[in-house]
């Protein structure tokens, strides 16, 4: 199969964007309304609403810093503003940033206040604006793409319909030399053996089968129930899940008949080579999709059965559906309906060709159906309480 | 028409694939294309939920997609509903 070419954003770094956003990328809860107020006076600028940044330590501060530089860092966005609290850590997050080359600046509250910030920063910002705006796409190729995969409230659907056929994008594209990454380490489990036999090397096993161990010691000790309504959703129980090992089934279709997966990546890490990763993520959408737009995947893939509706500011999230109830009661949210393969009027390669053409178009500049509609969903994955 | 789909030959439940109503005589297929026994369905069974192809008894293993999905905790007729009231997850 010949390998497709889009119109993108090839940055300074030499990676490929499909969006060009202007971010201003608070650095902790306290600096929002700076950020929101740069956002409404500077048109064209999307700020990046968070709850956290403060009094984080440890492994978790780590993983805040690795999500912000990523973010700012994603190819999708052109440049950004940063504006924290206090000057010291909003400078670390600008200096990583910086490392792609992109415009960056930083601005902090303290000793000028919100008004004086906003002022210094949305003239910034307008620099920015004006300057990305001037930015033009070029033809760039399938296999310079970094897509993230993961479904949502997931049905029964999903995994004979949805999820098969992002696995057969997976297959395809990674062969191209593509890069992917999937994640949603409790979702696997009931198939973590079919996972771990997915593995490229037996140190990547290894390596799966640790974190894997780790999440599920995690909800070991601190689960009250069977996690039945969390892990199976009530979502899911309504559209005929019944147990986590059938959901983790569906879900790991996703993965493709044939890849293997290179490596193993820290919530928000980069991969650091092309072909398939896991990244160790929750599987609530929202969070594990923000970890992956911090790693610098540009374009996610989302089948849905019973209709999770999440977008995200920095990568377009396309949705697919087998559900032929939901592609009709939802269809502002579906970017693709392949629920003619239950009906047996779809094959899953034929589904899969589809979408790769969705994809190449949503890369081209085409809004999917969160962006339309808004969906922003920018929620930082956090370890454990602040100090 | 296909009434419910299964993913391997060995699964022992099938997906509805549109709604399926007590008393209906329904035949599936498999993804690779090998039609299934008719069967009776013997309650309401709506799309996406799943079918029991044979009778369970309290301790069976329920497969689906080839591997085992579940313990049974309640008894099944050939034909029945298949879920959260009969079927509870081995993990957690």
């Amino acid at each position: 199969m010949k390998t497709p070419t889009f119109f993108g954003y090839r940055r300074k770094n030499k990676r490929v964007g499909i969006r060009n956003h202007v971010i201003i990328l608070p650095v902790d809860d306290i600096s929002n309304a700076a950020c929101e107020a740069v956002a409404n006076n500077v048109k064209g600028t999307m700020a990046l609403p968070h709850a956290y940044g403060r009094l984080q330590f440890g492994e978790d501060l780590e993983l805040f810093f690795r999500t912000m530089i990523g973010t700012g860092s994603n190819p999708n966005v052109a440049a950004v503003i940063v504006i924290g609290i206090e000057p010291g850590w909003t400078q670390r997050i600008v200096d990583g940033i910086a490392k792609t080359g992109k415009p960056v600046a930083g601005f902090s509250i303290e000793r000028h206040g919100d008004l004086q910030t906003i002022a210094d920063a949305a003239r910034k910002a307008k620099e920015y604006v004006q300057w990305a705006s001037e930015l033009q796409r070029e033809e760039c190729s399938v296999d310079e793409l970094y897509i993230s995969v993961k479904c949502g409230e997931s049905d029964t659907t999903t995994g004979l319909g949805s999820c098969p056929a992002v696995g057969n994008v997976i297959d395809k594209t990674v062969a191209m030399g593509a890069t992917a990454s999937f994640g949603e380490t409790t979702e696997l489990t009931g198939g973590e053996h079919i996972v771990k036999a997915k593995a490229a090397t037996p140190a990547v096993a290894a390596a799966f089968m640790k974190v894997w161990n780790n999440y599920n010691d995690m909800v070991m000790k601190e689960k009250t129930d069977d996690l039945s309504e969390s892990q199976p959703t009530k979502g899911n129980i309504r559209g005929g899940l019944t147990t986590i090992e059938e959901k983790a089934m569906g879900n790991i279709e996703k993965l493709g008949k044939k890849t293997k997966f290179v490596g193993v990546l820290k919530p928000a890490e980069a991969p650091t080579r092309k072909g398939l990763w896991f990244m160790d993520t929750s599987s609530a959408a929202a969070e594990a999709v923000t970890l992956w737009a911090a790693s610098g995947a540009v374009v996610h893939l989302f089948p849905t059965g019973q209709g999770n509706i999440i977008g995200n500011p920095i990568e377009p999230v396309i949705k697919l559906s087998a559900n032929p109830l939901t592609c009709a009661t939802m269809s502002e949210h579906i970017d693709l309906d392949v629920s003619a393969i239950l009906r047996g009027e779809m094959s899953v390669d034929q589904a899969g060709d589809k979408l790769l053409a969705m994809v190449v178009r949503t890369a081209s500049g085409r809004l999917t159906a969160a962006e339309a509609l808004g969906h922003r969903e920018f929620v930082m994955t956090k370890l454990y309480r602040s100090a | 028409m296909i009434s419910f789909l299964m993913h391997e030959k060995q699964d022992t439940v099938g997906v509805a694939v549109v709604d399926l109503k007590a008393g209906q005589v329904v035949q599936g297929r498999s993804l690779h294309g090998k039609a299934s026994p008719r069967l009776k369905v013997l309650s309401d069974i709506p799309l996406g939920h799943k079918i029991a192809l044979q009778a369970f008894k309290p301790g069976d293993t329920v497969f689906k997609y080839g591997v085992d999905i579940g313990k049974i905790v309640a008894p099944i007729k050939k034909g029945g509903h298949v879920h959260v009231h009969n079927l509870k997850t081995k993990r957690w």
